[in-house]
């Protein structure tokens, strides 16, 4: 039996988590599995962890639930306030700076590992990851969360830049699939999600349509 | 560890000043042989699911102290607003007074608003709160409730994560209940159907947890009315004795009787008057 009050117990952590994101001409494509754990439990098995911070930018969260959560309404409602401010929408790079800010000063109490993608009209899909420890860089993919390790090679070897948005798509779902497969702490269901000049589509793949691989 | 706290002013938050000598006294109190008293706590089922016209909440009613039951019949669904209620697991003070500072403020809120207040407003305060202390108030809950946007449930974590879901778990029976309910949950049940699963769920909770147990409370909220179903169900009444075991006066022959008669003197004798005004 789970022992209420249990510290260890009772952390929703999404640490068991792969999430994705690709710069493609136009947009990005965003990724993740849905799983949420509270130890050897799974808690939430339809988890949705890429959250919109605005309009067109989103977030993907990986580490600790309650810290993940918080993090990305502080950010929410700075840059809301910030794009009120501008009277203009704001940047991925301002979105990424303000979740760097918050997870850099307070990196000894957070564990938090965000990948921030969205589409500005100034400089088009950008994918900003923001790891473990509050560091900030742009990449044209980037993979996050304990089943990221066991798709680096797939990706690298993979990746080409100037893919198409179906390209980019079947790309997201393959990579996360292979983690999912692999990463006993990663499954559920995919959310996909596509971020560009004409807004958001989001979709889910379902686990008996998740593309196969092998037949061992 | 670089952090930028030696010198700064704690203001607000938990002192944790007195645990030296908490740790001190409890040795003290060790030796004379005694034990010091536990926090006691909900080993707990709670549960709630949405159906077609709004959302059902159910919970056991065991507390219990270390391994003995402290209160056979408490109450764990929780007042927040008179559109929503909240079940708590955890440490029972922290559940008890967390959702009265919230149901207070909301109320406030309200009167501010003008409106009935938001099953999504009450999530954003129990969370912000609870991850304001970072996990040390033990309260992990299911909220639940109808707004102007329909029905609501969360389910919210002590380090202050939520979740929000059609149907949920939470407490020590918490894995017997969702067993029930992945297997029996649909979405858009009629009202009996949903009361039927949620009291299932609880049901399964109770008699394979042992932290769970007693009757089983139903709070059915739907748009405008609240059904406090307490006790829903009282699925471990207390048996009645069918033999009395009292023996008859002369069962035991006695064989000797000798009387001592006490004589003692009165030393010394004061009044001291009540004060009755």
């Amino acid at each position: 039996t789970l022992e209420a009050c249990c510290s260890r117990a009772w952390t929703s952590c999404f640490n068991s988590t792969s999430i994705m994101a690709v710069e493609f001409e136009g947009g990005v494509v965003i990724g993740a599995d849905s799983r949420t754990t509270t130890g050897a439990y799974i808690a939430n098995r339809v988890t949705d962890k890429l959250t919109p911070i605005h309009e067109r930018i989103f977030c993907c969260r990986s580490g600790s639930a309650a810290d993940t959560q918080a993090i990305a309404d502080a950010v929410t409602y700075q840059l809301g306030f910030h794009s009120i401010e501008l009277d203009e929408a704001p940047l991925v790079q301002t979105a990424a700076s303000l979740f760097r800010e918050m997870c850099y000063r307070y990196r000894e109490e957070l564990m938090a590992g965000i990948i921030v993608a969205g589409w500005d009209p100034r400089r088009g899909g950008q994918v900003y990851t923001v790891p473990v420890g509050g560091m900030m860089t742009r990449q044209p993919v980037s993979v996050g969360g304990s089943g990221s390790s066991y798709i680096y090679g797939y990706v690298d070897s993979n990746y080409r830049a100037g893919m198409s948005k179906e390209e980019c798509l079947k790309f997201t779902a393959e990579a996360l699939t292979l983690a999912m497969e692999r990463d006993g702490s990663s499954g559920g269901v995919v959310r996909l999600a596509v971020v560009s000049e004409q807004g958001v589509e989001r979709q889910v793949i379902l686990g008996n349509q998740l593309p196969k691989f092998s037949t061992v | 560890m670089a952090t930028v706290s030696v010198c700064q002013y704690h203001s607000g938050g938990f002192s944790f000043e007195n645990c030296k000598r908490n740790a001190l006294l409890e040795a003290d109190i060790n030796k004379l042989g005694f034990s010091s008293p536990a926090a006691r706590k909900t080993g707990t089922t709670i549960c709630g699911v949405v159906y077609k016209d709004g959302v059902v909440l159910g919970a056991d009613t065991r507390a219990t102290e270390g391994m003995v039951v402290a209160d056979k019949n408490c109450s764990k669904i929780h007042y927040i607003s008179p559109n929503i209620y909240c079940c708590g697991a955890g440490t029972a003070a922290d559940t008890e007074m967390t959702t009265q500072i919230i149901s207070s403020n909301l109320e406030l809120h309200s009167l501010s608003t003008g409106r009935l207040p938001r099953v999504t407003t009450a999530n954003r305060m129990l969370k912000q709160m609870l991850f304001r202390y970072q996990g040390y108030i033990g309260a992990a809950l299911v909220l639940g409730g109808v707004d102007c946007n329909g029905p609501h449930l969360y389910s919210i974590y002590p380090h202050g994560s939520t979740d929000k879901l059609p149907y949920v778990t939470m407490g020590s029976g918490s894995l017997a209940a969702m067993a029930v309910f992945e297997d029996r949950y649909r979405p858009n049940m009629e009202e009996e159907e949903a009361k039927r699963l949620v009291r299932d769920a609880i049901a399964a909770g109770i008699f394979n947890d042992l932290g769970s147990g007693s009757n089983i409370d139903l709070c059915v909220i739907t748009k405008g009315k609240v059904d406090y179903l307490r006790p829903h169900d009282m699925a471990n009444k207390k048996g009645v004795r069918t033999g009395s075991y009292r023996y008859k006066h002369g069962t035991t022959g006695v064989l000797t009787k000798a009387v001592t008669p006490l004589n003692l003197e009165v030393v010394e004798e004061s009044v001291q008057t009540m004060d009755t005004s």
